[in-house]
């Protein structure tokens, strides 16, 4: 391409001429790129390789295919003249990125609020009927007083926990290995966590009992429970306890890493005046990092609104489970109902729009991440 | 963290004793954030037939009434009346579910029909009984006899996860790398690039943080019914390339942003193009970044359940190991045997990463908090 570019810098009918040749290859590479995507595209849909090969070849596309749509772009783009140059190139930087969310999440929002506005089959247009019937039906009203139960237990849960694991590990002579174990659930997923649990809830009838929550209370004497089904509506506050073991730990490392910013010269001042312990968390620790508790309590109250996957393998949504997410699994899966199924993930969205967007403030005062 | 931490220690000697307080009670709290995995850890390395039977806690040393020796009745004792055994007379029904003795120890039926009686003390037992066939179960699908309590035998054939280990892979590695490559150009543009609109697009993107994955399911359902793509890996990795772009836009960003100006200036001076000096400058210099928002990607993607529940259906070839075990739960709810090791099988890549990449992990999780 400097061959190119000092021809073009030459005399009049060599500019000519290269002018040409950039003009068919502005054409041309667009169009081979768009080939030979579309090519692999068909051919990893319709394939049947081995899935090893299946992966590699994808894996190159991913990494080489994509790379090779940047670096030949932005080939063609460095033939213009400067102006133009400077001109087109951020667009082809933000291009790909933005086609890919203006496809899957920009559109579909939108058109996922007019469905919202349809009727089951989206034929027709109903207003705010779906709306209306979300807030009265039964079935769906228990997925929204089920969600507030969720953040209001779960979330209370994990910011106390969290706080107190924080404190307690600063002061203790093993905080690197509790904090480990406290954190480690976060890695592991919700499914897998789900079958962890399911087997400490374990029930059967007589008093000899392999899920550990039963033999605790028959060897206390008590009855054996099925306790994700049967104890309605504490069956919930069952199903919440495995949302507070997994989020503690994140709860707990962001707070450990504001605790470790309080001044010790101020506590220790306050130990000299003679303020106990409890005093001195409570008016010094708590209002020092007040900002950072703020945005923990948002981000899980956001990731407990959305919570799915937990309800879906404990209990499928039975028993009086449900929560927005599998009431809209169900909805749209199961009674095909698309009205309601996109009713319950807009009110999703404008629950957790307020709350995301305090969260984004919050963190661009403290100057992004980590 | 650690040396800082004794270094205030010193400074608060004469706290001695609260310091125990709070070691103990951090390692009550330790030990129950532990136990929830370490019971699946031992259940999955029982037999099926124990796991059932008694708790996995019976590993550890424990008191239980163990048969020291065995009486033997007359033949011809008759159940229905009152059965002396050692001078003392028990009913049929408290030999049947063990009854105290005077000497501490019990007695129970060994035999009915053959009337004899164990003779049962306390004693320290721990059940050592483990196996491996769990995982050669749910590896390979081999085939299980299962005693069961009527003495007859059932052939179960385990599920086999490799597949799905495989697929889970194959899903997760392009989800990761398309998405943070694709982010990086884009965040690099809205970094350092001058163009109209850039403010505009740039908050658009932070405008789709927030939107929950539900709302965009149904209608990329749709389309990609049009376009042939569901229950393909091609439909999974673009739908996670979409809903992982926004955040990790906004990380490489948060990144790219803060790198010192000075640092472009000289390389336009050298008449670096954009491209270039994306490639060769800020790339590597953007690898902890990468790989923290990448880690963040790849577990995400491969603890997902909803996308694939969604987008692969019940496509058995394409399956991925969430789908296999919340499948599992469903249909075999009290295979213990099988749920608990394809669980940790499902741990395996996640729990790894954890303990090998945990500083980039955790900032790439703080960095995730965000995600919409």
């Amino acid at each position: 391409m400097p061959e190119l570019k000092t021809t073009a810098n030459g005399t009049k009918g060599a500019a000519g001429g290269a002018r040409g040749a950039v003009a068919l290859w502005s054409v041309l590479i667009p169009a081979l790129n768009a080939a030979g995507h579309t090519g692999i595209f068909l051919f990893l849909r319709d394939t049947e390789l081995n899935p090893v090969l299946y992966a590699i070849v994808a894996i190159l596309w991913g990494v080489v295919g994509v790379y090779v749509l940047y670096a030949s772009l932005n080939w063609v783009v460095e033939q213009y003249g400067e102006t133009w140059k400077r001109r087109i190139q951020p667009y082809l930087f933000v291009g790909p990125a933005f086609a890919l969310l203006t496809w899957l999440l920009l559109i579909p929002t939108i058109r996922t609020l007019i469905m919202s506005l349809q009727d089951a089959t989206s034929s027709k247009f109903v207003g705010l009927a779906n709306y209306a019937a979300v807030f009265t039906n039964r079935l769906l009203l228990t997925a929204l007083r089920n969600n507030l139960l969720w953040v209001l237990f779960g979330a209370t849960a994990c910011i106390v926990l969290g706080l107190l694991i924080a404190v307690l590990a600063d002061r203790s002579s093993f905080e690197r290995l509790a904090k480990a174990i406290v954190f480690m659930p976060m890695a592991i997923s919700f499914v897998a966590a789900g079958v962890i649990w399911k087997f400490i809830y374990y029930y059967q009838p007589g008093d000899e009992q392999v899920g550990l929550l039963n033999a605790i209370v028959v060897s206390l004497g008590g009855e054996p429970q099925a306790w994700t089904s049967m104890t309605q509506p504490w069956n919930n506050l069952f199903l919440i306890v495995i949302l507070i073991w997994m989020q503690t730990g994140f709860a707990m490392v962001i707070f450990s890493a504001a605790l470790k910013a309080v001044p010790e010269d101020m506590l220790e001042a306050a130990r000299v005046d003679g303020a106990g312990e409890i005093r001195i968390f409570f008016k010094i620790i708590v209002p020092f990092i007040s900002a950072t508790i703020l945005s923990v309590t948002t981000t899980i109250i956001v990731f407990t609104l959305k919570i799915f996957d937990v309800v879906m393998v404990m209990t499928g949504g039975q028993y009086d489970t449900e929560v927005v997410a599998t009431q809209f699994y169900r909805q749209f899966f199961m009674y095909r109902n698309f009205g309601y199924g996109s009713t319950l993930a807009i009110v999703l969205l404008i629950a957790v729009i307020p709350v995301i967007w305090f969260n984004l403030r919050q963190l661009r005062k403290q100057g992004g991440f980590a | 963290m650690m040396r800082k931490s004794k270094g205030r220690d010193g400074r608060r000697r004469g706290r001695k004793g609260s310091k125990t307080v709070v070691n103990l009670v951090l390692g009550i709290i330790c030990l129950l954030w532990l136990i929830p995995t370490l019971g699946l850890f031992v259940s999955s390395f029982r037999p099926a037939t124990e796991i059932l039977k008694t708790g996995w806690w019976t590993v550890l040393p424990h008191r239980e009434y163990v048969a020291k020796e065995q009486l033997q009745l007359p033949k011809d004792t008759d159940l229905r009346q009152p059965i002396e055994v050692n001078g003392t007379t028990y009913t049929d029904d408290q030999l049947r579910e063990g009854v105290k003795t005077d000497e501490g120890t019990e007695l129970i039926w060994e035999n009915r029909r053959a009337r004899t009686i164990d003779v049962r003390e306390l004693g320290w037992r721990m059940s050592t009984e483990f196996t491996l066939d769990n995982y050669a179960g749910v590896l390979t699908g081999k085939e299980y006899d299962i005693p069961k309590p009527d003495g007859t035998v059932s052939k179960e054939k385990g599920s086999n996860l490799n597949q799905a280990f495989l697929n889970t892979l194959t899903v997760a590695i392009p989800s990761t790398i398309i998405p943070i490559l694709i982010a990086t150009f884009a965040a690099y543009a809205f970094a350092w690039m001058k163009f109209p609109l850039r403010k505009t697009l740039f908050v658009i993107v932070i405008m789709l943080l927030v939107v929950p994955l539900q709302v965009a399911l149904i209608p990329i359902l749709k389309d990609y019914t049009s376009l042939g793509l569901n229950g393909t890996f091609l439909g999974v990795w673009i739908a996670h390339a979409g809903f992982g772009l926004p955040l990790a836009t906004y990380f490489m960003y948060s990144y790219i942003s803060q790198l010192p100006k000075d640092l472009f200036e000289s390389a336009f001076m050298d008449g670096a193009s954009n491209f270039t000096i994306f490639t060769k400058l800020i790339l590597p210099l953007a690898v902890p970044s990468i790989a923290s928002i990448s880690i963040f990607q790849f577990l995400w993607v491969w603890n997902d359940y909803l996308v694939s529940l969604v987008f692969i259906g019940s496509q058995p070839d394409v399956q991925v190991l969430s789908m296999r075990i919340a499948n599992l739960v469903g249909s075999r709810g009290n295979d213990w045997h099988l749920l608990t090791a394809s669980a940790f099988v499902s741990m395996l890549m996640p729990l790894a990463v954890f303990f090998g990449l945990q500083r980039y992990f955790v900032r790439g999780l703080l960095g995730g908090s965000v995600k919409g």
